[in-house]
């Protein structure tokens, strides 16, 4: 390709060409589970994308927040179909970003030498979820107004910073206008900048480690496939697939626009945070209001946070002193987390 | 408001006063049995009381005196229980007296007396008539409450039930000649609703029309400017309707309850217009001028209610399916109001009155109807739009897979065996 | 694909019978073959492809319209409203009625009554905001309620005049 070698006489595309070259992926039952993490990167490209097409028409104002979402739904031409996918895929990145985590926790891929890589997607994990949260309140609608505040509530509860975390979060003592301020500046400006530096540090630790084979199987007697073209042929395939799905969503159940927020109206009857902190919320909701002398949701926070602390710690105490993984204990965490974290979903829904 | 507040500020010494100052009539009283004994249990919640009066103010006497023959002496000006007739005058001793009434409530009105004694009540009881209301029969004795207070048997809610208690009696009313279906036809009524249903306290009880104290049924010349008195632009188009100098000579009442009923005022429709049930047909044979004119108001006002109802349904299934039209609906509001123009217009008996607002809701139902019509070919366009972009993907699939497989046939997609492998 | 790995062909039985030197594809249409595929490829990426960017073209396009209105409306020219005179102004998806009561002097307030969600209207005669619908009165100063009705004040709007326009937007 022409192209390419006159770039090549300029940059050393050598680690290109080494990577499009050599990069294997091993073949065995659980291939299918490698797709994840491609899937979650593509589907946070198709959230920048939209996203930036979205902030043209935005405008991040109490005053004109809610109408110019409106007017993108209703009068720019395909802005439905741009906003509905922006929505829609936030969902779905951050369902298949854990998909992806516990993927990753059953084939015992933290264990050395890869925890960094674990570390830095469990911060990008955090960070999705802190992207969903502040993208939430930005139509500024009696849903999102509400749940934001719900949200901030339960952080100042947290012990000792909890008011201050609050404070900042919101850019004041209540959800309002500062808050959209801030939440515009962390979802479009100081997320994406944080995410593409771990973003960054993630995908080239995989390129320089390479594809984690399960410790049931051996190393060098496992099949490989060509990443190039091979495999990526495949992850087109299964892209397309997830475009295909992201279209029909938004054409199909196109996101609702919902009411203007009143920050003078009571919450709406049955308030609750978008699914991915239901399972939390639900938590809380069964903790009593005291424990012995301790105040419920402070319990309940500092509990989920060592449990994040914990989880994160994963590859330290995941495997034993020789490196090798503690494949039972591991795959029972992982199974006890998943199901708490679905069964505790199901249950802030219907409850 | 401050004479409520000066008298509670003076409650406490009040009571200081009354227990300093004897009320030896309760004192006796409290001690007796049965209806001797009532009024003392009563009067604990009486308006009166709680103003620091006391039973010797109405009925005279010595409070102070624990003697009956000094305490229930006449000289001492002790009426004992009062005649019938001359209760509404023992009252309006105090409620006449205008600087008496201003010690405890400048406002108040002091004047029910004097229009008592213009109603029929007061009339027939001047007359001799002592089984008509008097002032006690409604306002209750002993245990009077203020209009406000929801125990009152004259608060708003519980007035038609006081006025049917005689009213409402065959009895009662036989020797009258009144009839005594009032207060079962009002019962049925949207006043009644209003009142009870949905708690609109402004909405009209008896005394709304007939006037409490001056109690008479509104005479002829007086019904549509009493109905109109809420009703204001319906009394206006009626009023200079050629149905008013009609109605006016007509017997039995005129007016607006000669459509809308008097005390039956049910929720009109185009169904007193037109059908079997209608109120024009009383006097409009068909094919006259008046049942042609009435007939074609009732399609008019149907047919804006339908295109209307017809709009909101393709703008509901539109906002299903997620298309954005809360602006089309919004007009529809605009339309409705139409709507009400128009039934209000028909009060002037003038067709050309009543096409100005159809025509104008119409043009909205239309404009509406078009928006709705237009997010649902909107949602087609976007759903065969994915159609076409998911056979695209489709066929990207598909080719992308036979590529695959073309290319590994061959088998040249597995890495060289022993080569290097990463852990 | 082969079981163990090795290069060479692949478990079709008809290939292996090919290579061996059956019944072989002549070159030209195997070749015909892969150019097929080869459009069908591109073809179908590069439609897909366009599939995605013709909305995204029509949305970088800004609309024509100017935008619905937010907090704030337009309430006309100062010229068009003479003083003591009224007019019912779409705020949101609401009425609005807006009342010049003098040269310099305006006042604004939500037009639904407070009764039973009639518009309501200025009256000139009388200097008071009214309802038609069971004659309830409000105060044009203040929007409380005067007679009649309604159990709740009117809504106030602020109103101030930019150049030679009149502007209505909701109060803080």
């Amino acid at each position: 390709m022409k192209a390419a070698s006159w770039l090549g006489e300029r940059l050393d595309l050598s680690a290109v060409r080494e990577l499009i070259e050599h990069k294997t992926v091993p073949v065995h039952s659980a291939t299918r589970w490698y797709y994840f993490g491609g899937i979650t990167l593509f589907l946070f490209g198709i959230q920048v994308m939209t996203g930036i097409l979205l902030m043209l028409y935005y405008r991040p104002t109490v005053a004109e927040a809610f109408e110019s979402v409106r007017f993108i739904m209703t009068r720019v031409e395909f802005g439905w179909l741009i906003r509905s996918i922006h929505s829609w895929s936030a969902n779905l990145l951050i369902f298949v970003a854990f998909v992806h985590m516990f993927s990753v926790v059953f084939t015992h891929a933290y264990r050395r030498p890869r925890e960094l890589t674990w570390l830095s997607g469990i911060a990008l994990l955090g960070l999705m979820l802190f992207f969903g949260f502040s993208g939430y309140l930005l139509p500024w609608n009696k849903i999102s107004y509400f749940a934001t505040k719900v949200g901030t509530d339960v952080a100042a509860n947290a012990p000792f910073i909890g008011p201050a975390i609050a404070r900042f979060l919101r850019g004041g003592e209540d959800v309002g206008a500062p808050t959209l301020t801030r939440f515009f500046a962390f979802h479009v400006m100081i997320l994406p900048l944080c995410a593409a530096a771990l973003i960054a540090v993630h995908v080239l630790m995989i390129q320089k480690q390479g594809m984690s084979t399960p410790p049931w199987l051996s190393a060098s007697s496992v099949r490989q496939m060509r990443f190039f073209p091979n495999f990526f042929l495949r992850e087109l395939m299964v892209w397309y697939c997830a475009l295909a799905a992201l279209g029909a969503l938004a054409a199909i159940f196109p996101w609702e626009l919902g009411e203007k927020a009143d920050p003078f109206a009571s919450a709406p009857a049955g308030i609750r945070p978008e699914w991915y902190f239901l399972a939390q919320f639900y938590t809380l909701k069964l903790i009593p209001s005291h424990v012995l002398i301790f105040e419920g949701e402070i319990l309940g926070i500092l509990g989920f946070g060592l449990l994040a602390a914990a989880w994160a710690a994963l590859p330290f105490w995941g495997v034993d002193r020789l490196g090798a993984a503690r494949t039972r204990l591991v795959t029972g965490a992982g199974i006890v987390m998943v199901s708490y974290l679905a069964v505790f979903t199901v249950l802030g829904y219907i409850k | 408001m401050r004479a409520p507040a000066i008298v509670l500020l003076l409650a406490p010494l009040a009571l200081l006063g009354q227990q300093a100052a004897k009320n030896s009539c309760l004192d006796c009283h409290s001690a007796l049995d049965g209806a001797a004994q009532r009024p003392s249990l009563l009067s604990k919640t009486d308006v009166h009381t709680v103003n620091g009066l006391g039973c010797a103010d109405c009925h005279g006497g010595d409070r102070t005196s624990d003697d009956p023959s000094v305490a229930m002496n006449p000289a001492k000006g002790f009426i004992g229980k009062p005649a019938r007739t001359a209760i509404p005058k023992l009252c309006a001793r105090c409620h006449s007296d205008p600087d008496f009434m201003r010690k405890f409530r400048p406002q108040q009105r002091v004047d029910q007396y004097e229009l008592y004694q213009t109603s029929i009540h007061g009339k027939r009881l001047a007359s001799g008539d002592y089984t008509v209301a008097t002032c006690i029969d409604c306002h209750s004795v002993h245990d009077i409450r203020q209009v406000k207070d929801a125990l009152a048997p004259v608060h708003p809610l519980r007035l038609p039930e006081t006025c049917g208690r005689c009213h409402a009696d065959s009895q009662k009313m036989a020797k009258y000649g009144i009839p005594t279906n009032q207060l079962a036809d009002y019962r049925t009524s949207v006043h009644w609703n209003a009142l009870k249903i949905r708690g609109d306290l402004s909405a009209p009880n008896c005394a709304s029309c007939h006037g409490n104290h001056g109690a008479k049924p509104p005479q002829v010349e007086s019904v549509a400017a009493v109905c109109g008195s809420c009703h204001v632009p319906f009394g206006q188009l009626y009023q200079k309707s050629v149905h008013e100098p009609i109605f006016s000579a007509a017997s039995g009442g005129g007016g607006c309850i000669v459509c809308h009923s008097n005390h039956a005022i049910h929720q009109p429709s185009t169904a007193m217009l037109e059908g079997p049930n209608a109120v024009c047909s009383r006097c409009h044979d068909p094919g006259t001028p008046g049942a042609n004119a009435a007939a074609q108001m009732a399609t008019w006002i149907d047919g804006l209610d339908s295109s209307l109802k017809q709009s909101e349904a393709v703008l509901t299934s539109a906002e299903k399916y997620g298309m954005e039209v809360s602006d089309a609906q919004a007009r529809i509001g605009d339309g409705r109001e139409n709507l009400v123009k128009a039934r209000l217009a028909l009060h002037s008996m003038q067709l050309s009155e009543v096409k100005k607002p159809v025509d104008a809701g119409m043009a909205i139902a239309n404009e509406t109807l078009r928006a709705g019509q237009a997010a649902l070919r909107e949602k087609d366009f976007r759903r065969w739009g994915l159609a076409v972009s998911v056979l695209l993907i489709g066929i990207a699939i598909f080719a992308i897979w036979l590529l695959i497989r073309r290319i590994e046939i061959k088998g040249g997609h597995w890495r060289d065996a022993g080569a290097p492998v990463p852990k | 694909m082969d079981q163990d790995g090795r290069q060479g062909c692949c478990g079709c039985e008809k290939s292996r019978e090919a290579l061996a030197g059956g019944a072989v594809a002549s070159p030209n249409s195997e070749q015909s073959r892969r150019s097929l595929l080869s459009w069908l490829v591109g073809g179908g990426v590069a439609a897909s492809l366009i599939s995605f960017l013709y909305p995204v073209i029509r949305f970088l396009n800004p609309p024509h319209v100017t935008e619905a209105a937010v907090d704030e409306v337009s309430g006309g020219k100062v010229a068009d409203l003479k003083p003591n005179s009224g007019k019912i102004v779409r705020f949101g998806s609401k009425p609005a009625l807006l009342v010049r009561v003098s040269d310099i002097e305006w006042k604004a307030f939500s037009a639904v009554c407070t009764h039973l969600n009639c518009t309501v209207q200025y009256q000139e005669t009388t200097h008071q905001i009214w309802c038609a619908c069971h004659n309830g009165t409000y105060d044009l100063m203040t929007g409380r309620v005067v007679s009649g009705p309604p159990p709740k004040p009117l809504e106030e709007f602020a109103v101030r005049v930019r150049g030679d326009e009149v502007v209505i937007s909701r109060r803080a």
